[in-house]
């Protein structure tokens, strides 16, 4: 203890010492005390930790969920969901269609841009146009490609565009555009409620890269700042029209470098919505913040996915898969390692979407003699071991090792962690059709319905089929789900074709994601959507 | 001493080229494809990332992408970061002054703290109070420094709420007082235990029983004869520790959320930023090349017998 | 692994010993007898040898300490406090977040962390001593040709080079994070072995030596390294605990060995997220760290004390 107090003493010595000298101290904004509100927000604003977006705010080219959020505050879609994840409607007056295949958008009247300008059919049209070029290179490029025309604006590798704009949008009136689609898709409407549906304002296109690091649009709050990797900052818009108007006076989205540090800040009254309470602290959230829990499921999934090509599964029966599933104590795990962070999948689509039903089976339930003796009776698994790889940096280490011993001390079958050192590395491997022989999969819901959960992930075209798993049955009930006439009909249909995976496994399901957040005590109404976000209009301050 | 020191400059030359090509080639053979990794899960458009990587100059070949780096780098120009589109000056300007600010913090604590202790052990060598400090450096050399870290924030932050457990975006001194002790911990046991050797080794030197002899005062024998000698070694620490002072940040600052160089690094890695790397790791060796011919020129001060011509 | 620990330490007392005998027999051999006369009865010598004999005995046979398995996970004892009581016992430290015996893996765990720390350190002496032997009695152009190199590599910070070597690998096998730690690490024994070759190359025995005709390698090899090689083992066993600490350091960072791998670095990664929990799943593997280090280090440091005649 002496020592301890001396070196104290020593080390403020030195802060005197320094600090007479030192170039460029303090900027005057960060608070010293240790305890106590932050000083540097201003009153009625709310603050979330939130990680740089990885990218420069163009709704085009954000796809993470940090960049959505500030998107999604700045811009209002034609639509939105709510929390069980049925449309409303935000920008857009109405969206029809007879056939599926064209659609009409009527716009609400009188709304504005931020910096005035009056929100138009056009600017919907032009941006829409504008993120599908190929010559502008945004991300989300392929979210158009229903659109009819696509092909002429983002041809593909190798190949120039022959049109600048897509032939399937077309602007009837000032407040009414159509979109005719290459082919019928019944739920195309749930689709244009993701976040890089959003409209542009004509200074846009001036000067796209300056407009990405100070944002103009028509949501519910307006750009104030963006303080790289420190702070992005927002106020609320007191001319917005739409039901999400914001109920406080703006949000700070803080960046903090560990989700430790966030939640220390939270405790102390510096922070007031965090998203994710970290794996350290988890053990006494519930403890430490009593009734300012946030603690809820959303629509995104934990699999297993067997790459089909692999040594260990190609050609396997999938009875051995389903052997694997029911080796895992997922209530067991959910409850111990993963400290009620998931809750356990009995089926491929998560609770909270459209479409989601209980099936009748028992393949997802923990059951190990039945899986020994499934594993057994259909082949077994070559070489008897597997690997599951997945990215050493996403705190998935612990469930991997639970579920590999797990499958281990049920079946017998040598079940190995392969870590990539990085996501980057991990997605590479997966991309190339390299991985050992499964992998760790995950889904969070664009739109809430149970197609976002089935034809994305295991129809034999999907871009994100990476485990390569290809079935004629299953393509051919995806196209049924595709052609139907009416929404709840298509739904349906893809209920049924979920019936059949069970049988054919191109995945084991896990669990589905819990958020576990919580809130300060300065700020209230705190709620999620329907994929595990803050609903951050809704916050009030006290 | 002019000429000397032209020609060490001279010399730094070949080892900056030499650990900027090395940091390149190290972030060239990285898997992981920086460009594609910003679409994560989602689907991505091959023709996409061609274009962008053509855009980014990363389908060129690596003796072609070092020559632009090393070109753009004479103008003053450190690149750009892929992913958010800023000068990679930018995000250097906003990481160093921070963690320079924490490396000199600690090192002005190695410097105080352990030349003291060693001084106070070495005058009397052999007794208990030089044992016991030998066994308390020791243990702190033996502790990895996270651990130290770990166990200091949990006691210090958590338990007894003196201090907070991160350190805020302006990073005042104040705050800094823990995480540069934890980085200061090790070059702190090292440069005690150097001085105290060094200190014994003079104190028994012929030149000591000179001064003592001729009647100098105590202050004096000690402040000029013995220090003055038992510094050089010492120095010589100090001089490359500063370098591997800012490379281990890394730990500390992960452990008390400092944003200086060391979490910048540890994410530009992660998303594949090589620009911001061999920017970061460049400025670290051209610190370190810097502070080694200060030392070598400091030998000249401490060490009447050398001369550089 | 820990083989080439046991191996190295005699090859460098006994041919030292014996190999400049024809020339000048009496002052090598009485440094090196003198040295383990004085390391016998130096305390800190005798503590930390016993304790790397004990660490060496866990990490060739575990099953002396423990019959538990260490990858043997049961979640219904998910996170067991210790049982002080149970000394040697399987339930005696608890149980880590997979259920499993938080004793028996620590005993395990020494293999892998010594194997990295030993096969490093032997690594980087072999090729840092060579790099410096070259530089030291060459001189001249090799010399700045081996030094600037050795400065490229030294300027690097470690840790971060490390960082990304290792990031640079897919795989986290133990060859691996012993290539990683090697690449940057040879660098201060070169330094030390030029600085040690340059004071003696000049010395009579080796101008006798050279006058008698000897050849070049015949020089280097009986004469210089036997006579230069005292720092460089001070040095390294020093090293070797630095390594040791690297690696979990790594571990930390989440980017050294990882599971199935048994390592105290891959068990101080996990404990890390119970550190507010509870503690001891990272402060016992954290402990163990430790106690490996300080005790290649009290080694390192009596074996110094031993042969720097200046301090006797």
């Amino acid at each position: 203890m002496r020592g301890a107090k001396s070196a104290k003493w020593v080390a403020g010595a030195i802060v005197v010492a320094l600090s007479a000298t030192a170039c460029g101290g303090s900027d005057g904004g960060g608070d010293t005390g240790s305890t106590g509100k932050d000083k540097s927000k201003p009153a009625g604003y709310i603050s979330m930790d939130l990680t740089e977006p990885q990218k420069p705010l163009n709704p085009g080219d954000t796809n993470e969920s940090q960049g959505a959020y500030v998107i999604r505050s700045v811009f209002t879609q034609l639509l939105t969901f709510d929390e069980a994840g049925k449309i409303v409607y935000t920008n857009a007056e109405s969206v029809k269609s007879d056939d599926s295949k064209t659609w009409t958008v009527k716009l609400k009247k009188g709304w504005k841009f931020h910096n005035g300008e009056a929100v138009t059919a056009e600017s919907y049209v032009n941006a829409w146009n504008w993120y599908a070029a190929a010559k502008n290179k945004v991300q989300n490029a392929p979210w158009f490609s229903d659109i009819k025309g696509f092909k002429s604006v983002n041809p593909g590798e190798g190949k120039t565009a022959t049109s600048e704009k897509m032939e399937g949008l077309k602007v009837v009136d000032e407040t009414t555009f159509t979109i005719e689609l290459e082919k019928p898709v019944p739920y195309f409407e749930y689709k244009i409620g993701y976040s890089t549906f959003a409209p542009l304002p004509k200074v846009f296109y001036n000067d796209p890269k300056g407009f990405a690091q100070k944002p103009i649009g028509n949501g519910p709050y307006i750009f104030e700042k963006w303080d790289h990797k420190k702070l992005i900052q927002v106020k609320a818009n007191p001319d917005y029209q739409g039901p999400n108007k914001a109920k406080n006076k703006g949000i700070q989205f803080k960046n903090y470098s560990t989700v430790e540090a966030a939640y220390q800040d939270l405790l102390s009254g510096k922070l007031d919505i965090i998203r994710q309470v970290g794996p350290k602290d988890l053990p006494k959230y519930h403890q430490d913040l009593g009734d300012r829990v946030v603690d809820k499921e959303f629509a995104g999934v934990q699999t297993l996915v067997p790459a089909f090509y692999s040594k260990t599964f190609k050609g396997i029966d999938p009875k051995v898969i389903q052997g694997l599933s029911m080796a895992i104590n997922r209530d067991q795990i959910t409850k111990t390692v993963l400290n009620n962070t998931r809750t356990p999948l009995k089926g491929f689509t998560p609770k909270g979407v459209e479409g989601y039903q209980e099936l009748d089976t028992d393949v997802f339930t923990f059951n190990p003699t039945k899986a020994k003796q499934l594993v057994k009776d259909n082949g077994g698994v070559p070489g008897n071991k597997m690997w599951i790889q997945y990215n050493a940096d996403g705190g998935h280490k612990e469930w991997v090792t639970a579920v590999c011993e797990s499958i281990r001390n049920a079946t017998g079958v040598d079940c190995i962690g392969d870590p990539k050192p990085d996501f980057q590395t991990d997605l590479e491997a997966r991309d190339a059709d390299k991985v050992k022989s499964a992998y760790r999969g995950g889904w969070i819901a664009d739109y809430p319905l149970n197609v976002n959960f089935l034809r994305e992930l295991y129809d034999s075209n999907a871009e994100s089929n990476n485990g390569r798993f290809k079935d004629k049955a299953v393509d051919e009930a995806f196209r049924k789900g595709d052609n139907a006439k009416t929404l709840e009909e298509s739904i349906k249909l893809y209920q049924d074709a979920e019936k059949m995976l069970v049988e054919k496994m191109p995945a084991i399901p896990l669990w589905q994601y819990r958020t576990n957040g919580g809130h300060s005590k300065e700020v209230a109404n705190v709620d999620l959507d329907f994929h595990g976000e803050y609903v951050l209009t809704d916050v009030t301050t006290k | 001493m002019g000429r000397y020191v032209a020609r060490r400059l001279l010399q730094m030359i070949p080892v900056f080229l030499g650990s900027t090509l090395l940091v390149f080639c190290m972030m060239y053979a990285l898997p992981g494809d920086p460009v594609r990794a910003l679409a994560g899960e989602q689907t991505v458009d091959p023709a996409q990332i061609a274009a962008l990587k053509k855009d980014l100059g990363l389908d060129l070949p690596l003796w072609h992408q070092y020559w632009n780096y090393l070109v753009n780098l004479f103008q003053g120009d450190f690149g750009t970061q892929i992913a958010s589109g800023r000068p990679v000056a930018e995000i250097i300007s906003e990481a160093f002054p921070i963690t320079i600010r924490l490396a000199l913090f600690a090192f002005t604590f190695v410097v105080v703290a352990g030349i003291s202790i060693g001084i106070f052990a070495g005058l009397k060598a052999d007794t208990l109070r030089d044992r016991g400090l030998l066994i308390l450096t020791l243990l702190l050399i033996s502790v990895p420094s996270f651990v130290l870290g770990l166990v200091a924030q949990s006691f210090f932050a958590h338990q007894l709420g003196w201090v907070d457990p991160n350190v805020s975006d302006a990073a005042p001194w104040g705050e800094l007082i823990l995480p540069a002790t934890v980085l200061a911990s090790l070059s702190l046991a090292y440069v005690a235990r150097l001085t105290r050797t060094s200190v014994a080794e003079n104190l028994r030197s012929d030149y000591m029983r000179t001064a003592v002899a001729k009647g100098l005062p105590k202050r004096r024998i000690i402040g000029v004869h013995l220090m003055r000698n038992s510094l050089i070694p010492v120095v010589t620490f100090l001089g490359t520790d500063l370098g591997a002072l800012l490379g281990g940040a890394v730990v500390t600052e992960g452990i008390f959320n400092v944003k200086g160089v060391g979490y910048t690094v540890f994410g530009a890695l992660k998303s594949r930023e090589g620009s911001t790397v061999v920017g970061i790791v460049t400025l670290i060796v051209v610190i370190y090349l810097v502070a080694s011919l200060l030392v070598d020129l400091l030998y000249a001060v401490l060490d009447p017998r050398i001369r550089y011509a | 692994m820990p083989e080439a620990l046991t191996v190295k330490d005699e090859k460098a007392t006994e041919p030292t010993a014996a190999a400049p005998a024809p020339e000048k027999a009496a002052k090598p051999r009485s440094l090196w007898s003198d040295a383990w006369h004085d390391l016998r009865r130096n305390p800190l010598f005798v503590a930390s040898a016993v304790l790397i004999a004990l660490l060496l005995t866990m990490a060739f046979f575990p099953g002396l300490f423990t019959s538990a398995d260490p990858r043997y996970a049961n979640l219904d004892y998910y996170l067991q406090k210790p049982k002080w009581g149970n000394v040697f016992d399987k339930d005696w430290l608890g149980y880590d977040v997979q259920g499993r015996s938080i004793y028996a893996r620590v005993i395990y765990g020494a293999r892998a962390s010594i194997a990295v720390a030993v096969a490093v350190t032997a690594i980087v002496t072999l090729l840092g001593t060579v790099v410096g032997m070259l530089a030291g009695y060459f001189g001249g152009w090799i010399d700045t040709l081996l030094s600037r190199i050795t400065d490229i590599f030294f300027g690097v910070p470690f840790i971060l080079g490390a960082m990304v070597v290792l990031t640079s690998f897919e795989v986290r096998a133990l060859y691996v994070v012993i290539l990683a730690l090697a690449f940057l690490g040879w660098t201060q024994i070169a330094r030390v072995a030029r600085g040690s070759v340059l004071t003696i190359k000049n010395a009579d025995y080796v101008q006798a030596a050279k006058a008698l005709g000897a050849s070049t390698p015949r020089i280097l090899l009986k004469h210089i390294v036997p006579n230069a090689i005292a720092p460089v083992i001070v040095v390294a066993t020093i090293a070797l605990g630095g390594y040791i600490s690297a690696e979990a350091t790594l571990s930390f960072l989440g980017i050294g060995l990882a599971e199935p791998t048994v390592s105290w670095g891959v068990d101080i990664s996990s404990g890390q997220e119970q550190l507010r929990n509870q503690p001891s799943i990272l402060m016992i593997p954290s402990f163990m760290v430790s106690v490996t280090v300080l005790a290649f280090i009290m080694l390192g440091d009596a074996v110094r004390n031993a042969l720097d005649p200046k301090l006797r």
